[in-house]
C-alpha cells in the first residue's frame, strides 16, 4: 500500500500541471454534506464552509481572532459613534448599533443589499415557528430599522462587550424570501428559495454563487458577476464530499481533489501518516482551534466533591507526554477554556504539571490512603474507580482514553472505561449527566462567554428538562458573578482581569480536566496558496477570493 | 395468476404495514431525540429553544400519536417532509434514488453475468483445477471486506494507474453518460465482485445436484452435446435455487450498499437510510426502510414468476402445480 502511495505520487508529480499553469477550477474535498442551505436553519458545518464562499455576514472574527467589519463599510464601537447606549421602555439601558452596508453590495442577480434585508433576517430569527434552531441572538435584538437603503439601526435589549458582533446575522434578500415568509412562517423552512431554487443568483452576496448542486455528493460554485469586494482567482470551485476519510485520501492523491478542507477533512493522526509520505507534494499546516477536548468530572459524585482528588488526576496524568507521542505536539496542551491564541488568555493560569509524587501525596490528604490491589480508597473502603465514558468508535479519543488509563492507575485511581455511540453519549448520558467522567469537545468563538457550560443556571436537570450544557454540575457563586460581569464589561482591559480570573477558578478547582486543543489539520497542495486556517468557527472559505495558484 | 398476484399484494400490504409500525416505534425508542442531539453540539441554543423546536417539530407528543398522524397521511397519498432536508419526502429520495438504481442494475446483472457461468462451470468440471480454481474465487469474494476490497481497487485503478475516478459520481458539469459509467466502474466492479463469488457457489451447488440426475443421462444417451446438456438442460432447472438466492440479494443491495456509497462518495439509499436514522428523520427514514421492504416483496415475487417460467410444474393455482 505504501509502494503504491509513492509509486503514485511520482506519476501523479510528472502528471500534475506545471507551476504557474492556468487553474480556474478548483476542487475541495470535504467529509460532511450540508442537509439544508438556508443560513439559519440548523447549524452544520459543512453548510457553514460553504455559504462562507457566497454569501457575507455583517461582521466576522479574522484570522487573527479580532472582529472585523466583512459587509459593511466601518465596524461600529461606541467609540467612532456607531454605537450609542439608548434607554429603553423598561426602564433599562441598551445599545443602539449602526451598520452602513458597502453602497455596491449586490445580490447575484444585481439587486442591492439593503437594509431591508436585515429586517427580514431579524424577523424570520425571532420568529418562535420559523425552525430557526439557536433564536437567542435575534431575540436580543429588539428593533431592526432601515435608516435608509444601505443603513441599519439595531437596538440591542442590553449593553454588552459583544455589542457591534454580528457575525452571526446572515441577511436574507428580501425581493426572493420575504414573500415565501410572510405566506406561512411555519412552513418558511420547507418552501424557502435556498432549498427549493438553490442555484437562483439572488440569493448569494460573496465572491461566488451557487451553480449547481448533486444532493449527498458535491456543490459547484462560480464566481458572483456582481461582487463587489476582490476578484476571485478562480472562475469555478467544486465542493465534494467523501465521507470516508480513506477515501478522501485516495481522491486527493489521485487528483479527484485539489485540497483537503482543514476544518471538514483529516483527523490529525491520518494527516500526521500522510505528511510522512506525502510531505513533498502537500503543504501541511496544523492550526489548533476552538476545538477544546475536555473531560468532565460529575460534581455529584462523591470523590469528585474534593477539589484535591480533582486536581490529583490532573497531576497523575502527563498530558504533555500524551500530546507529544499520540500528535507529535502539534496540539497544544489546554489550561482552562481558553486557547493560548484568544487575546483573554491568561498567561498566569496555574498550570498542573506531570507529577505523580504530589498526586499521591493530594490523594492521600484526601482520605484515599490505603492500597488495595493498587487501587486507593479511604477509611470507609470507597475505593477511587470511576466510570469513564466517551464516543464509542472514535480512534483518537479511545486511545488518548487508554493511555489516562493507565497513567491514573500508576496513582492508584482505576478508571473503567465505558463509551457509547454518539447518539446515545450526547443524546442521553451527557445530557442527563448519567457519567462520572466524559470526555468530549467544545467549539466556540473567540472571547466566547460560556455562560452555557459554566454558569450555574445551565445544569440540566429533569425539571428544566435537561436543558443547558453545564453537564459537570459546577455550581460557583464566584463563576457565575464572574460570568454576569465579563459580559457587560465594555472596557477591554477591565474585561481580561474578569477573565483571567474565571480561568484561574476554572484551573484551581479543576471541575474539569483540560486535555488540549484541537488542531485542524490543512493539506494544500503545493501550488495553492491564499489560504488563511482561522482556527475558530469562521472558517477560512470566508476569505475564499484570496485563494490563488502560486 | 391474477389471484395470486393479488393474494401477494395483500400479504405485502400487511408486511410494509406491520413494518411501518415496527420501524418507527424503534426509530422513537432509540435514545435522545433529535432536538437533543443539535443542543449537545451547539452550546448557544437555549433551553426555551429546545422545548420550540421540540414543538415545532412535534416531538413532544406521544410516538403513537405521531405514528396514527403519519399513518393518516400517507392513506391520502402524502409521505411528508424530511425534517433534516426540509423537503418533501419524496424530492428528497428521488435522486438517492436513481443512483442506486443505476448501481444496483449494474452490478446485479454483473455479479450475474460472472457468477452463474462460474458455477455452471465448476460444476461441469467437479473436482478438476478449473473447479477448485472458481471455488477459491468464490470463497475469497465471499470473504473480503467490501470497504478494503473498494479502496484496494480506488488504490490500484484511481490512484496507481490513473485510469478511472476514484468517486462514483463525477462533478456537476462533467457528468453525461460516459463520465458517469466511467465513474461507476469501480463501485460496480466492487459489488459485482462480492456477490458473484455467493450465485458461482450457489449455481455451482445446484447444478452439480442437477448434473446427476437420470433425465440429463438420458440426454447424454439420446446423444445431447456436452454444451447442449449443460446450458440447455442443467441450466434451466439449476435457476430455480439460484434465482430465490438473486432476488434476496437485489433486494439486500437497496438498502445493503453503504459500506460502497460511503468509500466511493456515492449518495444512495444506503447512506440515505443512514444519515435518517441516525438524525431520527421519521419520515425519511420510514419511507426508505418502507422502499426496501416493498422491493424486498417485489423481487420475491418476480422470483416467483421466475420459478414458474423455468419449471412448468410450478403454477399459481391453488394446491400448487400439476403433479408430474
Amino acid at each position: 500500500m505504501r509502494l503504491a502511495g509513492l509509486a503514485a505520487a511520482a506519476l501523479l508529480a510528472l502528471l500534475g500541471p506545471a507551476h504557474g499553469q492556468a487553474r480556474d477550477t478548483l476542487t475541495v474535498g470535504i467529509t460532511q454534506f450540508p442537509a439544508t442551505l438556508h443560513p439559519m436553519i440548523d447549524s452544520m458545518a459543512a453548510k457553514t464552509y460553504v455559504l462562507h464562499m457566497a454569501r457575507r455576514p455583517l461582521t466576522t472574527y479574522d484570522k487573527d481572532w479580532k472582529l472585523v467589519c466583512l459587509l459593511c463599510v466601518e465596524l461600529p464601537t461606541f467609540e467612532n459613534g456607531g454605537a450609542r447606549r439608548v434607554p429603553l421602555p423598561d426602564g433599562k439601558e441598551g445599545a443602539e448599533v449602526t451598520f452602513r452596508l458597502p453602497a455596491d453590495a449586490k445580490w447575484g442577480d444585481g439587486t442591492p443589499v439593503v437594509a431591508k434585508d436585515a429586517i427580514l433576517a431579524w424577523e424570520v430569527g425571532k420568529h418562535p415557528r420559523s425552525g430557526v434552531a439557536s433564536g437567542e441572538g435575534y431575540r436580543r435584538i429588539l428593533k431592526v430599522e432601515a435608516r435608509d437603503e444601505k443603513t441599519i439601526v439595531f437596538t440591542n435589549d442590553r449593553v454588552t462587550f459583544s455589542y457591534n458582533d454580528f457575525s452571526q446575522f446572515d441577511l436574507l434578500p428580501d425581493h426572493i424570501e420575504r414573500a415565501r415568509f410572510e405566506a406561512d412562517p411555519e412552513t418558511y423552512r420547507r418552501r424557502t428559495a435556498f432549498d427549493t431554487d438553490t442555484t437562483n443568483p439572488a440569493l448569494y452576496n460573496g465572491p461566488y454563487r451557487i451553480v449547481a448542486v448533486q444532493p449527498g455528493a458535491s456543490i459547484a460554485l462560480e464566481t458572483n458577476p456582481h461582487w463587489h469586494g476582490a476578484k476571485p482567482h478562480f472562475r469555478r470551485i467544486v465542493v465534494r464530499v467523501v465521507e470516508n476519510t480513506a477515501a478522501l485520501e485516495a481522491n486527493l492523491l489521485s487528483g479527484s481533489i485539489d485540497y483537503v478542507a482543514g476544518e471538514l477533512g483529516f483527523t490529525l493522526d491520518q494527516a500526521l501518516a500522510l505528511e510522512k509520505r506525502q510531505g513533498q507534494r502537500f503543504d501541511f499546516n496544523y492550526v489548533p482551534s476552538l476545538l477544546y477536548e475536555h473531560i468532565d468530572l460529575n460534581q455529584d459524585v462523591p470523590a469528585f466533591k474534593d477539589r484535591r482528588v480533582r486536581q490529583a488526576l490532573l497531576h497523575a496524568a502527563d498530558r504533555e507526554g500524551l500530546v507529544r507521542q499520540l500528535f507529535e505536539g502539534k496540539q497544544p496542551v489546554a489550561r482552562a477554556f481558553v486557547n493560548p491564541r484568544d487575546s483573554i488568555f491568561a498567561a498566569d493560569t496555574p498550570v498542573y504539571a506531570f507529577d505523580l509524587a504530589k498526586a499521591q501525596a493530594l490523594l492521600a490528604e484526601a482520605g484515599y490512603d490505603r492500597v488495595v490491589d493498587g487501587i486507593r480508597q479511604n477509611a470507609a473502603g470507597e475505593r477511587l474507580s470511576f466510570e469513564f465514558g466517551t464516543t464509542a468508535g472514535n480512534r483518537i479519543r479511545e486511545t488518548v482514553q487508554q493511555v489516562l488509563q493507565s497513567q491514573w492507575r500508576r496513582a492508584g485511581i482505576e478508571v473503567r472505561i465505558r463509551n457509547e455511540p454518539a447518539r446515545v453519549y450526547f443524546g442521553e448520558t451527557l445530557r442527563q449527566r448519567r457519567f462520572q467522567m466524559a470526555m468530549y469537545a467544545w467549539f466556540s468563538s473567540p472571547e466566547s462567554v460560556p455562560r452555557t457550560t459554566l454558569h450555574s443556571e445551565s445544569i440540566p436537570t429533569e425539571a428544566n428538562g435537561w436543558a443547558g450544557q453545564n453537564q459537570p454540575g459546577i455550581r460557583s457563586a464566584a463563576m457565575d458573578a464572574d460570568i454576569d460581569a465579563v459580559e457587560r464589561e465594555l472596557d477591554p482591559a477591565a474585561r481580561k482581569v474578569i477573565w483571567a480570573r474565571m480561568q484561574k477558578l476554572y484551573a484551581e478547582e479543576a471541575w474539569v480536566l483540560p486535555l488540549y486543543y484541537r488542531s485542524d489539520p490543512f493539506v494544500v497542495p503545493k501550488w495553492l496558496a491564499g489560504i488563511e486556517p482561522t482556527g475558530h468557527q469562521y472558517y477560512s472559505s470566508l476569505r475564499v477570493e484570496h485563494w490563488r495558484p502560486r | 395468476m391474477i389471484r395470486h398476484a393479488g393474494a401477494r399484494a395483500l400479504q405485502g400490504l400487511l408486511v410494509l404495514f406491520a413494518a411501518s409500525f415496527a420501524i418507527y416505534m424503534l426509530l422513537g425508542l432509540m435514545p435522545g431525540d433529535p432536538i437533543d442531539l443539535m443542543a449537545s453540539g451547539n452550546p448557544n441554543i437555549t433551553p426555551e429553544d429546545v422545548q420550540r423546536l421540540r414543538e415545532l417539530h412535534g416531538l413532544d407528543r406521544p410516538l403513537a400519536a405521531r405514528y396514527a398522524d403519519w399513518l393518516f397521511a400517507l392513506l391520502q397519498g402524502d409521505l411528508g417532509y424530511s425534517r433534516i432536508f426540509s423537503k418533501p419526502i419524496l424530492a428528497t429520495v428521488g435522486p438517492y434514488l436513481a443512483n442506486t438504481a443505476w448501481l444496483m442494475l449494474a452490478s446485479f446483472v454483473l455479479a450475474l453475468a460472472i457468477g452463474l457461468p462460474l458455477g455452471l462451470l465448476a460444476a461441469s468440471r467437479r473436482g478438476g483445477w478449473l473447479d477448485a480454481a472458481i471455488n477459491g474465487f468464490a470463497f475469497v469474494s465471499a470473504a473480503v471486506p467490501t470497504f478494503w476490497l473498494g479502496l484496494l481497487l480506488i488504490v490500484l485503478f484511481a490512484v496507481v494507474l490513473g485510469w478511472l475516478p476514484a468517486s462514483a459520481l463525477p462533478p456537476p458539469g462533467a457528468d453525461g453518460f460516459w463520465a458517469r459509467a466511467q465513474a461507476l466502474i469501480l463501485p460496480v466492479a466492487t459489488l459485482a465482485l462480492v456477490e458473484a463469488g455467493e450465485y458461482a457457489r450457489h449455481m455451482r451447488a445446484a447444478a452439480s445436484e442437477a448434473l446427476a440426475q437420470d433425465w440429463i443421462r438420458t440426454a447424454r444417451a439420446k446423444g445431447a452435446s456436452p454444451s447442449r446438456v449443460l446450458w440447455g438442460h442443467v441450466l434451466r432447472n439449476a435457476l430455480i435455487p439460484v434465482a430465490t438466492v438473486a432476488a434476496l440479494g437485489f433486494g439486500g443491495l437497496f438498502s445493503g450498499a453503504l459500506v460502497t456509497e460511503t468509500i466511493f462518495a456515492y449518495p444512495g439509499m444506503g447512506k440515505l437510510i443512514y444519515d435518517a436514522i441516525l438524525a431520527s428523520d421519521f419520515n425519511l427514514a420510514l419511507a426508505c426502510l418502507l422502499m426496501a421492504a416493498l422491493l424486498v416483496i417485489m423481487a420475491n415475487f418476480a422470483a416467483d414468476l421466475v420459478y414458474a417460467a423455468l419449471d412448468p410444474r410450478i403454477g399459481f393455482s391453488r394446491g400448487g402445480g400439476d403433479e408430474p
